[in-house]
C-alpha cells in the first residue's frame, strides 16, 4: 500500500521530526517529575496532539497518492466545518451549504486525475458562480451578499488554498516533469518550514519582541518576532533546500523567505477573522492548540504561494 | 431482538453521524447517569438531538435509554411507528390527551429502572432558542422524588438539521452536561430552575472570547 522505500532524504527528514517529538515528550515527562507543582496539562495536551498531527501528515507522504488525497480532503472538510460553525449562516441556505461541502471531494478528484486546469478554476469560477445561483433559486434576499461572500471566502481558505498542499504533492504528476517522490519531499519542505516558522516567530517575539506589528489584530505579534522568524525560516529553507527540493541555494533561501513572510500574513488574517467573529480559538478539535484553522492558518497562505513559486520556477 | 436493533442503530447511524459527520465536544460526560432509574432532560431543536444523546452512552446501556416522544408525530403511519418504537426505542407520549395518563409509559420505564430522556420544551421550536418548559416532568417527579434529573444542553444540532429539514449538514456540536437537579415542591419554581440551568449550560457551550488588550 505504501512505498516503504522512501527516498533517503525524506526518511531522514521524517525521522528527524519523530525524534523532535520524542524529545518533546520526554522533556515534558522530565519537567513534570522535577516540578510537579506546576500545571503541565496544557503543554502535555499540545504535544500529544502534535503526535496525532504528525501521524496524519506522515500518511500523505508515504507514496500512496489516493490515501494522501483522502487525508487532505478530510482536513479541508474539518476546516470548512469549523469555519461554517463559527460563521453566521442563514437557515434558508441549508441545502446550499450541503453543495458547498460537495465541492471538497471534487476539488481533490481533479488532482487525482491530474487535471490541473480544472483544479485551479473549479472553486474560484464554477463554485463561485454555482452557489449564488442555488441561493437565488431559494429566493431569500435578506443577507444575500453577506451569506454568499462569507461562504465563498470559507471555501477559498479551507478548500481551495489548503488543497494546494495536495497540489504540491502531485506536482510531478500534474506537469509530467520530475519523479513522483519529489512531490512528497517538497510537501514536507513546505509544511515543516511553515510550522517551524510559527515556532521561530513565537520564540523571537517572546525573547526580544518590543514593537507591536499589528496591535489591533494580534496584540502579541511583534516586529522583532516577524523579522527574526522570517530570517530564521530563510536560513532553514536554504539549509533544507538542497536535500528536499530542486531549488538552487538562492531560490531555496527565497522560498524560506516567502514561507516566513506569508506564513505570518496567513496567521494574522485568520486572527482578524476570529476577532471579527469574537472568538479566541477557531474550534476545539485539537486539544492544546484550539481548532484546526488555528493550526493551519499560516498554510492557507504559504501552500498556494509556494505551489506557484515551484510551478513557475521548476515544473 | 429489539435491543440488538437499537444497538445497531446507535452503532451504525447515531455514532457515525454525530461523531464523524458532525463532530462533537462534550463537557462533563461523567455526569451522565450510568444506571437507571434516572431522567435526562435536554433542549430540543432537531431530530438529531436523540442521536446525539444516544452517542454519549456506552452501547451496553442503550437498551436502557428510552426517549419520550410525541405519539401524534412518530406514530403517524405504521412504518414510522415501527421504526420509532423498535429501532429508536421511543416511549410514545400522547400530547394534550385527556382520556388517560399521557405519562403512563414514562412511569413504567422508570419503574423498570430505565434512563428516561425527556425534552421538556415539548417541541423542537426555533434553532438555539429555548421554549417554555412544560410541567409534565414535575408531575412525573412527584411519584419518583428521589431519582436524579440530569440536564443536558445541546448546541448546534438545530443548525445541522432543524425543523422541516431532512439533510444533516455538518456543523460542530457542543454538549454541556450539568449536575443533577433537586426536586422542588413548587411547579413553577421547578420549571424556572430547569430553564435557568439549561441557559447556564448554554453559556458553557459558547466559544471563549479573545483576550482584550
Amino acid at each position: 500500500m505504501f512505498n516503504l522505500l522512501l527516498p533517503p532524504p525524506l526518511l531522514w527528514a521524517l525521522g528527524g521530526v519523530f525524534l523532535l517529538l520524542v524529545l518533546a515528550s520526554s522533556s515534558i515527562r522530565l519537567l513534570e517529575a522535577r516540578k510537579p507543582e506546576k500545571n503541565w496539562l496544557e503543554l502535555k495536551l499540545r504535544i500529544k496532539t502534535w503526535w496525532w498531527i504528525v501521524g496524519c501528515f506522515s500518511l500523505t507522504i508515504l507514496g500512496n497518492i489516493p490515501v494522501a488525497l483522502v487525508v487532505f480532503a478530510l482536513i479541508s472538510f474539518l476546516a470548512l466545518k469549523e469555519y461554517l460553525t463559527l460563521c453566521a449562516t442563514r437557515t434558508a441556505d441549508h441545502v446550499v451549504l450541503f453543495w458547498a461541502y460537495l465541492s471538497i471531494p471534487l476539488q481533490y478528484y481533479w488532482l487525482g486525475i491530474h487535471w490541473y486546469g480544472m483544479f485551479i478554476i473549479f472553486i474560484p469560477v464554477y463554485i463561485f458562480l454555482f452557489l449564488p445561483m442555488r441561493m437565488v433559486l431559494i429566493g431569500e434576499t435578506q443577507g444575500f451578499l453577506k451569506a454568499a461572500a462569507s461562504l465563498q471566502w470559507g471555501l477559498m481558505i479551507s478548500v481551495f488554498c489548503l488543497s494546494h498542499m495536495a497540489a504540491v504533492l502531485t506536482l510531478p504528476q500534474l506537469t509530467g516533469i520530475g519523479v513522483p517522490a519529489q512531490g512528497a519531499m517538497m510537501l514536507f519542505y513546505l509544511v515543516t518550514l511553515t510550522q517551524l516558522n510559527d515556532v521561530a516567530q513565537y520564540l523571537w517575539g517572546k525573547s526580544c519582541g518590543k514593537r507591536k506589528i499589528a496591535p489591533k489584530v494580534s496584540p502579541n505579534k511583534t516586529l522583532e518576532g516577524f523579522v527574526g522568524g522570517a530570517l530564521t525560516t530563510s536560513v532553514l529553507g536554504w539549509l533544507l533546500g538542497p536535500w528536499l527540493t530542486p531549488f538552487s541555494p538562492l531560490y531555496a533561501a527565497l522560498a524560506g523567505l516567502l514561507i516566513g513572510t506569508m506564513g505570518f500574513i496567513g496567521d494574522i488574517v485568520i486572527s482578524a477573522v476570529k476577532r471579527d467573529i469574537g472568538v479566541k480559538d477557531s474550534g476545539r478539535l485539537l486539544p492544546g492548540h484550539g481548532g484546526i484553522l488555528d493550526r493551519l492558518d499560516s498554510l492557507t497562505y504559504t501552500a498556494p504561494l509556494f505551489f506557484h513559486y515551484v510551478h513557475y520556477l521548476y515544473f | 431482538m429489539n435491543n440488538l436493533l437499537r444497538i445497531l442503530f446507535v452503532m451504525l447511524l447515531a455514532r457515525p453521524v454525530v461523531r464523524l459527520w458532525l463532530g462533537v465536544t462534550v463537557r462533563h460526560q461523567e455526569r451522565l447517569p450510568g444506571t437507571g432509574p434516572a431522567i435526562v432532560i435536554a433542549n430540543h431543536n432537531s431530530h438529531l438531538d436523540i442521536l446525539a444523546l444516544y452517542s454519549l452512552f456506552p452501547l451496553g446501556l442503550i437498551p436502557r435509554v428510552r426517549p419520550a416522544a410525541a405519539a401524534d408525530y412518530f406514530l403517524k403511519n405504521r412504518w414510522l411507528a415501527w421504526f420509532a418504537t423498535h429501532v429508536v426505542g421511543i416511549i410514545p407520549v400522547v400530547r394534550g390527551g385527556m382520556r388517560r395518563d399521557p405519562l403512563a409509559g414514562c412511569r413504567q420505564a422508570l419503574h423498570n429502572g430505565d434512563i428516561l430522556v425527556l425534552f421538556p420544551e415539548g417541541t423542537r421550536g426555533e434553532p438555539e432558542a429555548l421554549s417554555d418548559i412544560k410541567s409534565g416532568i414535575w408531575y412525573l417527579l412527584r411519584d419518583f422524588p428521589d431519582i436524579p434529573v440530569v440536564p443536558v444542553y445541546l448546541h448546534g444540532l438545530g443548525r445541522a438539521m432543524g425543523r422541516g429539514q431532512w439533510l444533516p449538514v455538518p456543523f460542530f456540536v457542543d454538549i454541556a452536561i450539568g449536575r443533577s437537579l433537586p426536586h422542588l415542591e413548587n411547579k413553577e419554581a421547578f420549571c424556572t430552575l430547569i430553564r435557568d440551568t439549561l441557559l447556564q449550560l448554554k453559556q458553557k457551550t459558547l466559544p471563549a472570547a479573545p483576550a482584550q488588550d
